[in-house]
């Protein structure tokens, strides 16, 4: 890991201690786990302080850690009569909860300082609230805009603050939030050309889900952090 | 007379010089736009809820067709942040075959873009130059990965296979006359590397053509100057990148501050602009032209006397040659579990970002040991050029929302995913 990023590492746990935990990394990163309130707060210091300089925004990204570590097969144990390729389906059950885990969803921003040349990785969980909500960078970031309203309609997170929170990549219309871990992939709706009624027409979709390759995970002992040298803190 | 009263226009889909895919609504008062609202998403194919779903190596075709006009760039990013996961060093030789295609995808771009953008305001005769060189790039990617656009040439752990000794050739045909066919022939005698050094000492001679036909255009000027003026300030604070924030001044390449492959080896300069407008983001693309081809020239230079592996050689991550495989029984069970199940990455998360022909072109993976990722976000240049398209046209008239979406270089493909 090269020196820069560990100067600006001890800048950071200087200034914001425990407000700022930082997540070990397997390939020299630097990310930073905080708390959803203090966003807007660290955010503004970073971005403004001379010493941290991040004047741009490169990206915001949601992500969904509802099926996180699981697999559709069982590898641990050896077998004597061999895996099969099936995949035995679970059906996908909408998560209409009330309250969500508290590490369901995550933003992700990633910040860049142009002056010192650094990268930066912010994650935020959302919390348990349904729906999930963040507190918007629109205002400290002019350029976040566009990905939180991304971020809106992908994963259904609202943001608070944010000028103009509307759909931008699925269809006028669209029901449901595409990225979610449990939203089909194939979706919910397909849409065609009825002739009699002289319009296009949204109806159930006819094709079912299926797997080519089964998600799985194995142990490999190469990258166990016992034999490799995880550089963290 | 009557009096004049704002109105909404709707531009596009359907849209010649809406490049793809845009529709634009116009807030008007006459012919001056007061607010741009554009609605993107008719391309959107979820391309990163795809490659949730397969292994790593599966979704390389699908980075091809993001940004449609600079294949390789993109899967350059994404194989990065798999290899940045993964922790492997790929082999010198393909580094430098990346970089030498990672420049031949700059100008691929960047020429599609001029001859684009020469359409769009006017200059009619740059689409014609600019496609003719572009055929003599796709016939590279041709020879290297048997396609002229979706290469899938970028493997992790290297590139797919070592540059090939000969060119393929055009066959005589009732659509081509025999002495074109001969003319087209002459310079596809040599190996890939020979046909690429002919184009390079060819193409400083074609861009110079290009410059007498724009650069000091009276008409060309017009429509460029003082249009679309972005300060450095606002352009970092909107999250513009590449050709669209050195137009503005800030000497920010990634090539250079971030290097990566073999970019600390070659040398090149990164032209910057001074204005921020229209003209000046001209002026840097048609100068990273020029220095594109340095790059390349250099890199072949390279790869002529280095022979050596293009590929990383474990296996678990990286298919094994072909001979292997008929008579070692490892090499064939590692070729059946590569492509049955592939390999697992990691836990952990990595971001690479590239200096794509638009920008900074990066690819969020994040992992959690399975064959497949478990997140994959690919951040887009044009997404970011995109959502300041209004605070770019406001003010300017109607004509100018063409010279805006040439000079942000749009494309769908990349904006939508």
């Amino acid at each position: 890991m090269s020196a820069p990023i560990e100067t600006l590492a001890a800048q950071i746990d200087e200034r914001f201690g425990e407000r700022m935990m930082r997540v070990p990394s397997v390939c020299g990163e630097l990310t930073y786990e905080i708390d959803k309130h203090d966003l807007v707060e660290i955010a503004t210091t970073l971005r403004n302080d001379g010493d941290f300089g991040f004047e741009m925004l490169v990206d915001v990204c949601g992500v969904d850690y509802l099926s996180y570590g699981s697999d559709e097969w069982t590898t641990s144990s050896a077998t004597g009569t061999g895996f099969s390729r099936g995949v035995e389906r679970e059906p996908v059950i909408l998560d209409e909860a009330d309250e969500f885990e508290p590490k369901r969803f995550a933003v992700v921003y990633h910040l860049l300082s142009v002056q010192h040349n650094f990268r930066l990785r912010l994650r935020t969980f959302t919390g348990t609230n349904n729906p999930p909500i963040v507190n918007s960078v629109v205002d400290i970031w002019n350029g976040a805009n566009w990905f939180e309203r991304e971020v809106f309609d992908l994963f259904g997170i609202l943001f608070d603050g944010h000028p103009d929170l509307r759909r931008i990549l699925t269809d006028y219309g669209f029901i449901g939030h595409p990225f979610r871990k449990d939203f089909p992939l194939t979706g919910n709706v397909e849409v065609s050309y009825d002739a009699d009624k002289g319009r296009v027409a949204y109806k159930p979709v006819s094709i079912e889900p299926r797997t080519l390759v089964p998600r799985v995970i194995r142990d490999d002992n190469r990258y166990s952090a016992d034999l490799k040298d995880v550089s963290d803190g | 007379m009557a009096e004049i009263q704002s109105y909404t226009m709707n531009f596009g889909p359907q849209h010649p010089a809406a490049h793809g895919v845009l529709r634009l609504v116009l807030e008007m008062e006459g012919e001056v736009i007061q607010k741009a609202d554009p609605h993107v998403g008719l391309l959107h194919r979820g391309t990163e809820k795809l490659a949730e779903h397969k292994p790593y190596n599966q979704s390389i075709g699908y980075m091809d067709r993001l940004d449609y006009v600079s294949m390789m760039c993109n899967e350059h990013g994404y194989v990065m942040a798999i290899e940045k996961l993964l922790g492997v060093t790929v082999p010198v030789r393909a580094q430098y075959i990346r970089v030498m295609f990672d420049e031949i995808t700059r100008i691929l771009n960047h020429l599609l873009w001029l001859g684009g953008h020469g359409l769009d305001i006017g200059a009619m005769t740059m689409f014609l130059y600019c496609f003719r060189e572009r055929e003599d790039l796709m016939d590279c990617y041709e020879a290297v990965s048997g396609t002229r656009m979706h290469a899938t040439y970028y493997r992790p752990g290297g590139v797919y296979r070592d540059l090939p000794d000969t060119m393929p050739k055009y066959q005589y045909s009732k659509f081509r006359s025999d002495k074109d066919v001969d003319r087209l022939n002459s310079i596809r005698e040599g190996s890939l590397l020979d046909f690429i050094e002919a184009f390079t000492d060819k193409f400083p001679g074609c861009v110079d053509e290009y410059e007498t036909l724009l650069t000091d255009n009276r008409i060309w000027k017009q429509r460029t100057v003082n249009i679309a003026v972005v300060s450095p300030e606002r352009a970092m604070q909107l999250g513009f990148t590449g050709p669209m924030l050195r137009g503005s001044g800030v000497e920010w390449d990634l090539r250079k501050k971030q290097p990566y492959e073999v970019y600390d080896q070659v040398d090149f300069d990164i032209p910057v602009g001074s204005n921020g407008d229209c003209y000046d983001r001209y002026l840097v693309r048609i100068e990273e032209l020029r220095q594109s081809n340095r790059i390349i020239k250099q890199c072949v230079d390279w790869l002529r006397e280095n022979p050596g592996p293009v590929m990383f050689d474990d296996y678990k991550v990286a298919a094994p040659s072909r001979v292997d495989m008929k008579g070692d029984m490892e090499s064939l069970i590692h070729h059946f579990k590569l492509f049955t199940e592939g390999y697992c990455v990691p836990e952990g998360e990595a971001y690479a970002a590239i200096e794509h022909p638009k920008g900074e072109f990066g690819v969020y993976i994040v992992s959690d040991g399975a064959n497949k990722p478990y997140r994959v976000k690919i951040r887009a240049p044009g997404f970011a050029h995109i959502s300041a398209m209004s605070e770019m046209v406001e003010g300017h008239m109607l004509a100018d929302v063409v010279a805006v979406i040439g000079t942000q270089d749009i494309v769908f493909g990349e904006v939508d995913r």
